[in-house]
């Protein structure tokens, strides 16, 4: 019961932020939030990526991870990722990660990831992003976060927040996930959305979280989804420390499984924004 | 029934009563009208058959082995009352071997365009393979069909979907559903399918459509002037739950664009004439979006047609001519495996047809049933065209086979007569008319002509005007 009026409770806060107060405030005024509740509205701007400015990617923002990684970035992903135009591009007013079919330093997929590890890291607070993901069997893109002091615990004491990733062979499922000590790889605190008579491929959709102390938020659009709290997770909550953010178009991997013949090439993730928010 | 049918009238009425309105006092359309669009109801066989009449189903021609009996309702539905039910027959059905037609709208046809797919749920008795379900087939002009092949049923009801590829073309569709089953997938067993709940919906699950012409192949084609269709047109789309879909889709749904418009021209209607000898590059797009695969047109410029047969038709046996009426034929390629080689590549230029045969070896032609009593014919005429030069070693020899007293090929009693006709007698890039003389003593019961290259570069042909005559 707690759950759901929490649930609503936040709901509102969301769709207040989005400025759709005028017409949603009648819906919504009706429902009766649970006054003893501590919320906690995130509408200071801390961070934001319009992608307005054609070229690579803000250095100032975002870095790029380059290579194989560890057994395929420990997923036995098929792609080397690049920083080049090729892989990665701020276009059109939108950053452009490009999955492209190609021998590469003994890979057959290129594509990029970027990370603001060391440029940008924040604990709590809202990290949203509006994404028109790519699609085909063995396609992988993501957004996501790691805790800052990943190089030194090493994964998954880190933690992991997962505000979306999803499958493009499951082109109207996405899933929002948490990984820490004793819940991850494949047994994370995990929910999927699946959107009604819509899929992700074929629109932009907004990806976020509202994260503060003991709880994670997930939301799509306008819809939350979901609510991740220490008593969900089966080991130490590892979440009350700043994360960086990571946006990547992996290819193949454990998750996905391979690339077929119906598998179409090059495949793009397009980023309209990302914007994260802070408590004022 | 009776609801939907007065909806209909009621929108046709409305239609009229602009028309006349419009017309009588003969001025522009004013920008407060709305014009009026034929109706948009989506169902098409919910309990019954919706806004369509009772005579709804139109069955494939019998004469072709439709069976029109295996059609009706059932009461184990989906949903509601009432499914259809098709008891698909036996290929040796006195009735008929295979069931299938169309849902016709008999009215004005329907404004689709709101929606974006067929949809339909169906079961079958066993877990056969449907032929082919599909919409946009009315029987007058096909331009928007859609067909999904072979598709696998369960016996437990599922939902199936046939993706539109373009619903701004159908403003006034009459073409609502067409189905046709066999029993290929069941060893020849009859089975029963049961189908409800057919509708158009607007679906947004399915995306990413891909579209081919010619099985997405770059093809070359050597072709004369006339007009040129492009088939094998495919569309693939992903499935909601991430699969792939293939359908078959008319080339009304494309547009056709040509690399050089002095060879081929693509008219406003989407019709490919080849006018001139050249070579052009057709390609297609679908709603702005690039088809692939394209033909690569080789044109050899007018096609001359065959001299036109003279002889009186009260002296002619006709076997293949268009001035004639033929014999019942068994074939004009037999396929004989496996040492034929020869394809069929037949034409027609301006309503005349012509055999073409490619990568010519040997081919026959086949009238057994019945044979022909070619005792009063003096001759056999055929006219032939072989493309190109002529190579130097160019041999064509023609054997017409009598089946003797059992009527049948082979049984130790058939006669031949066989003729060799060497590169003096024939021409290259134009047409050859050859007429032989009956030699053969046994002809009450022609049943076969084998022609030849011999082992010679005479590998594409032509051949017109096939027939027995007397003098």
């Amino acid at each position: 019961m707690k759950f759901k009026n929490r649930i609503q409770t936040n709901r509102f806060q969301l769709f207040s932020l989005l400025g759709v107060i005028v017409v949603l405030s009648v819906l919504f005024t009706s429902c009766d939030p649970d006054e003893t509740q501590v919320v906690t509205n995130f509408t200071t701007i801390t961070m934001q990526d319009e992608f307005d400015v054609a070229g690579a990617p803000n250095s100032d923002i975002w870095g790029f991870d380059i290579g194989r990684g560890n057994d395929g970035w420990g997923n036995k992903e098929l792609q080397y990722y690049t920083d080049r135009s090729d892989n990665v591009v701020v276009e059109d007013g939108m950053l452009k990660i490009t999955a492209v079919s190609e021998s590469y330093q003994g890979a057959v997929y290129t594509s990029a990831r970027l990370k603001t590890q060391g440029k940008f890291e924040q604990k709590y607070g809202r990290f949203e992003a509006r994404i028109k993901l790519p699609w085909g069997q063995g396609i992988w893109p993501a957004f996501w976060m790691l805790g800052s002091n990943f190089d030194i615990v090493s994964w998954p004491q880190c933690g992991e927040i997962d505000i979306m990733e999803f499958k493009g062979q499951e082109p109207t499922i996405i899933s929002g996930s948490l990984h820490g000590p004793g819940y991850s790889a494949a047994s994370p605190v995990t929910k999927s959305f699946e959107l009604t008579n819509d899929r992700f491929d074929t629109g932009f959709h907004i990806f976020g979280i509202e994260w503060g102390e003991d709880y994670v938020n997930y939301y799509v659009d306008d819809v939350l989804y979901n609510q991740i709290t220490p008593e969900d997770a089966d080991g130490e909550w590892v979440f009350d420390q700043p994360f960086f953010i990571i946006l990547n178009l992996a290819v193949g991997g454990g998750y996905v499984g391979t690339p077929n013949s119906s598998t179409v090439f090059p495949q793009e993730m397009l980023v309209d924004y990302v914007r994260v928010y802070a408590a004022e | 029934m009776k609801k939907f049918k007065f909806i209909s009238y009621f929108t046709f009425a409305i239609v009229g009563l602009l028309t006349t309105a419009l017309v009588s006092c003969e001025r522009e359309f004013s920008e407060d009208i709305t014009l009026a669009t034929f109706p948009t109801i989506p169902e098409v066989f919910t309990d019954n058959p919706v806004n369509l009449t009772d005579e709804f189903f139109i069955s494939f021609d019998p004469a072709d082995g439709a069976n029109v009996n295996g059609f009706d309702t059932d009461n184990d539905a989906y949903r509601g009352t009432q499914a259809i039910k098709i008891d698909v027959p036996a290929p040796n059905d006195p009735d008929g071997g295979f069931i299938g037609g169309i849902f016709l709208d008999r009215g004005e046809g329907r404004n689709l365009t709101e929606y974006t797919a067929l949809t339909f749920w169906a079961k079958g008795s066993t877990t056969a393979s449907v032929g082919l379900f599909g919409f946009g087939t009315d029987f007058i002009a096909d331009k928007y069909a859609v067909s999904l092949n072979e598709t696998t049923l369960s016996t437990a009801w599922r939902k199936y979907i046939i993706p539109m590829p373009d619903p701004s073309k159908l403003v006034q569709e009459k073409g609502m559903f067409i189905f046709s089953a066999g029993t290929e997938s069941t060893g020849d067993l009859g089975y029963s399918i049961w189908i409800d709940e057919i509708r158009f919906e607007k679906l947004n699950t399915f995306a990413q459509a891909r579209t081919s012409i010619l099985g997405g192949e770059d093809a070359t084609r050597q072709v004369y002037n006339g007009e040129l269709v492009v088939d094998g047109v495919q569309q693939t789309v992903n499935l909601g739950d991430g699969s792939e879909l293939v359908v078959n889709i008319a080339s009304g749904y494309l547009d056709f664009h040509t690399s050089d418009p002095t060879v081929v021209q693509i008219d406003a209607q989407g019709k490919i004439m080849v006018v001139a000898e050249g070579t052009a590059t057709i390609t297609a797009s679908l709603n702005g979006v690039e088809a692939t695969g394209s033909l690569i047109v080789e044109s050899k410029g007018e096609f001359i047609p065959a001299p036109t047969p003279t002889q009186d038709a009260a002296n002619v046996i006709s076997i293949y001519s268009d001035e004639y009426t033929n014999v019942n034929i068994d074939f004009y390629n037999g396929f004989w495996q496996p040492y034929q080689t020869t394809t069929s590549a037949d034409i027609e230029v301006n309503g005349d047809n012509i055999l073409g045969y490619e990568n010519f070896n040997f081919v026959g032609h086949q009238f057994s049933d019945p044979t022909v009593d070619a005792t009063s014919m003096t001759h056999l005429h055929m006219d032939i065209l072989i493309p190109g030069a002529l190579p130097s070693n160019a041999k064509f020899i023609v054997t017409i086979k009598d089946f003797g007293a059992n009527g049948a090929d082979g049984g130790g009693d058939d006669k031949t007569q066989k003729v060799t006709l060497l590169s003096s007698q024939l021409r290259g890039d134009a047409w050859t008319t050859i007429d032989i003389p009956l030699t053969l003593s046994q002809r009450s019961k022609v049943g076969q002509f084998i022609f030849e290259n011999g082992g010679s570069a005479v590998t594409n042909l032509y051949m017109d005007n096939v027939y027995f005559y007397k003098q």
